[in-house]
């Protein structure tokens, strides 16, 4: 069973490129060998999500969300299928190819933040550009101090992250998946370690890059979280068993202004 | 990546672990300073040998007469009476090797100026014997060879004799001394030569013209031995084998019978000196290299837990766009800066270290350039080796089993 999955462009005057999709993959297969016992963690996954899309990942743990996120990211090879981010043939790269991808293209937000200890939050940031020969000290420290300000944490930028709490930490993973101007930020369950409210935070955060045309595609158990996006993508035993476009996502900006109140009042 | 922002990681991520910095470098720093130091020990020890060696004279050959049994009971060597003056002279004449000869006999004397008295060794030579022995005289003049004809009492003494019978820096040329009991005029004085390899005291000596000492002193008429020369250091071998078969056919022995005499030269003692030293210096060597491996044995075993520990930040590295060689390279550099910083640590502990032997232990000891540049490229191809090897592995991981790792 194969399910096609497009991106449909909600927002006006932004479809000129939905005839051709950012990612696309085609009977995406990866099997884990574990001795003798083979691991099936995709079956052959196909989807297409396009440029401005902004797509929630949910399903049941082990169904292969991770295993996925990690291949159209680039950090994993498929054992079978094919994969084009960007009109790119990402099967045909070498490593060094996959490494500039990873570095031009593609933000990566982890659930468990990645970030480099005992280095400030400025620095996590620069970490992408330091890998970018084109760029000079000076621009790199101006594009990370734009990226944690669009974060909102430009008073933070010389803490380090054992001096953060986990939403900022968060909030600094995402300035550093930004600051390289990526087509894509996937985010591995980016709120699975934080409360409503630095959730809705996060996802403020990802509507805002959302409508600067950045695709985004997060992995979520949260179906409130998936609210927030504009198409819900399920999968189960390591294939996708449903796509559903979400008929009016909601607004993480407005919710949390209405949400300080009852901070307020629980804290009298 | 570009070198600038690596050597700017590279020194951000040694800045962040001090500790485990300071540990890594202190095997490399142990290590080349015991090298250092050893090497110097050693290599000092060798030079002293040679040194002293050396104060033998110039390509010196000594001639013995082999210890001869009497009625099967073999006697001291030196013993025998089989060496006479005709052999000086047929090799003065026949051995053109051989720059200089002189018989040689020893005496024991007791020595008396005034109310002071000491007791030494008397030479019996030719003045030749100063020019195989490099001796110079720092106050009068050389006797000559027709005071050795004529048996003149005259003779030339050691600075501790001086120091013994005339006090330190009293020049006594000119002045006669008695040895036993019969008078003698001192005609120079020796410069100072300090020990000898053995620890004997080669200024306290004094020598006199060969007939003199042999007739007047010793009354015998056979000489105890012969000091030669050889003209320069490679006919050293020609010498002693001229000298073999002159000495051979005057004492009338047949080319396959055992001569009568022995002869060593300086050769022979540099090289049983070289080896012992070159015992010691093994020896020495053994004990630095093995501090220096169980200090690359440190290095290992903190770069591959920092290596192991950081797999991590590797994946973390990969995942934002650093290539395999990104990562290879910041550990190369990393592992680069300890080395030469642990190496100059190093060497000037070694250094140091060296210094304080010399003026505590009053060893001697040499450094050398190639001590320290074979103790500093070692222990930086040891840091970079364990560096490298382990960071290698980890930069042809997937990211993503770089990011797993635990
Ligand atoms: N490195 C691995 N080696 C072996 N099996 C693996 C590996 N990674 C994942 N798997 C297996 O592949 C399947 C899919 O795993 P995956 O991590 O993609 O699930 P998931 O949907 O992300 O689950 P969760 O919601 O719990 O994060 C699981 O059965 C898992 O055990
Ligand atoms: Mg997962």
């Amino acid at each position: 069973m194969h399910l096609q999955c497009s991106g449909v462009a909600p927002v006006a005057g932004e479809d000129i490129n939905m005839d051709k999709p950012i990612i696309s993959v085609r009977a995406l297969v990866k099997t884990y060998k574990m001795g003798d016992v083979e691991v099936h963690a995709l079956r052959g996954v196909n989807a297409e999500i396009g440029k401005d899309d902004f797509v929630a990942i949910l399903g049941k743990s082990g169904s292969g969300k991770s295993t996925f996120m990690n291949i159209i990211g680039c950090l994993d090879v498929p054992t079978r299928g094919q994969y084009h981010l960007d009109g790119v043939d990402v099967s045909s790269l070498t490593k060094d190819q996959l490494a500039n991808l990873r570095n031009r293209k593609i933000g990566f937000v982890f659930q468990s933040f990645n970030l480099l200890s005992r280095t400030s939050a400025l620095e996590n940031v620069e970490l992408p550009l330091m890998y970018n020969k084109k760029i000079t000290s000076r621009d790199m420290r101006e594009r990370s101090l734009n990226a944690l300000e669009a974060v909102g944490l430009a008073d933070r930028a010389h803490h380090f992250p054992n001096q953060l709490s986990g939403g900022e930490q968060q909030r600094v993973a995402i300035a550093r998946s930004l600051v390289n101007d990526p087509v894509v930020i996937l985010a591995d369950e980016p709120t699975g370690n934080l409360d409503t409210r630095t959730s809705l935070e996060v996802m403020a955060i990802f509507q805002k890059l959302n409508r600067k045309g950045i695709t985004i595609v997060i992995v979520t158990h949260e179906a409130d979280i998936a609210a927030f996006t504009k198409r819900n993508i399920t999968f189960r035993d390591g294939k996708i068993i449903k796509s559903v476009e979400v008929n009016k996502p909601r607004n993480a900006v407005h919710e949390l202004a209405n949400m300080p109140v009852m901070v307020e009042e629980e804290e009298v | 990546m570009k070198m600038k922002n690596l050597l700017k990681a590279a020194l951000r991520s040694l800045a962040k672990n001090k500790m485990r910095t300071f540990l890594t470098m202190l095997g490399i720093i142990i290590g080349v300073a015991s090298v250092i130091a050893m090497l110097a020990i050693g290599q000092g020890s060798k030079q002293s040998i040679q040194a002293q060696i050396s104060t033998l004279g110039t390509n010196v050959l000594m001639i013995f007469p082999q210890a001869s049994s009497a009625g099967g009971v073999r006697m001291e060597a030196g013993s025998s009476q089989k060496m006479t003056i005709e052999d000086v002279t047929a090799i003065t004449e026949r051995c053109p090797s051989v720059a200089y000869v002189t018989p040689q006999v020893r005496s024991s004397g007791q020595l008396v100026n005034g109310n002071l008295n000491w007791r030494t060794s008397v030479y019996g030579v030719y003045p030749n014997y100063f020019e195989i022995r490099n001796l110079n005289l720092v106050s009068g003049s050389l006797f000559t060879m027709s005071d050795d004809r004529s048996a003149t009492k005259v003779c030339v003494i050691g600075q501790t004799v001086v120091t013994n019978l005339f006090g330190t820096d009293a020049d006594p040329v000119g002045s006669f001394i008695r040895i036993n009991k019969i008078p003698f005029k001192i005609v120079g004085v020796t410069e100072k030569k300090g020990q000898n390899a053995y620890g004997q005291d080669q200024d306290d000596m004094v020598i006199a013209p060969f007939s003199t000492v042999q007739k007047r002193i010793m009354a015998i008429t056979h000489i105890q031995s012969m000091l030669a020369s050889a003209r320069s250091e490679p006919l050293i071998t020609n010498a002693s084998q001229e000298i073999k078969d002159v000495l051979k056919a005057k004492h009338n022995l047949g080319p396959s019978e055992d001569p009568d005499f022995t002869i060593r030269t300086q050769t022979d003692i540099a090289a049983a000196a070289t080896a012992t030293s070159g015992i010691l210096t093994i020896l020495l060597a053994t004990i630095a290299s093995i501090s220096l491996l169980v200090g690359g044995i440190g290095i290992m075993n903190i770069m591959l837990v920092s290596v192991t520990e950081r797999t991590r930040e590797i994946g973390i590295r990969m995942s934002v766009g650093a290539r395999g060689r990104d990562v290879l390279l910041q550990f190369l550099i990393e592992a680069l800066l300890i080395s030469l910083l642990g190496g100059f640590i190093g060497v000037s502990l070694g250094v140091l270290v060296s210094q304080l032997i010399a003026n505590i232990l009053n060893w001697p000891v040499t450094i050398t350039i190639q001590s320290i540049l074979m103790s500093f490229i070692f222990s930086s191809a040891i840091g970079i080796f364990f560096g490298w090897y382990p960071a290698r592995k980890a930069a042809g991981l997937n990211p993503i089993d770089a990011l797993r790792y635990e």
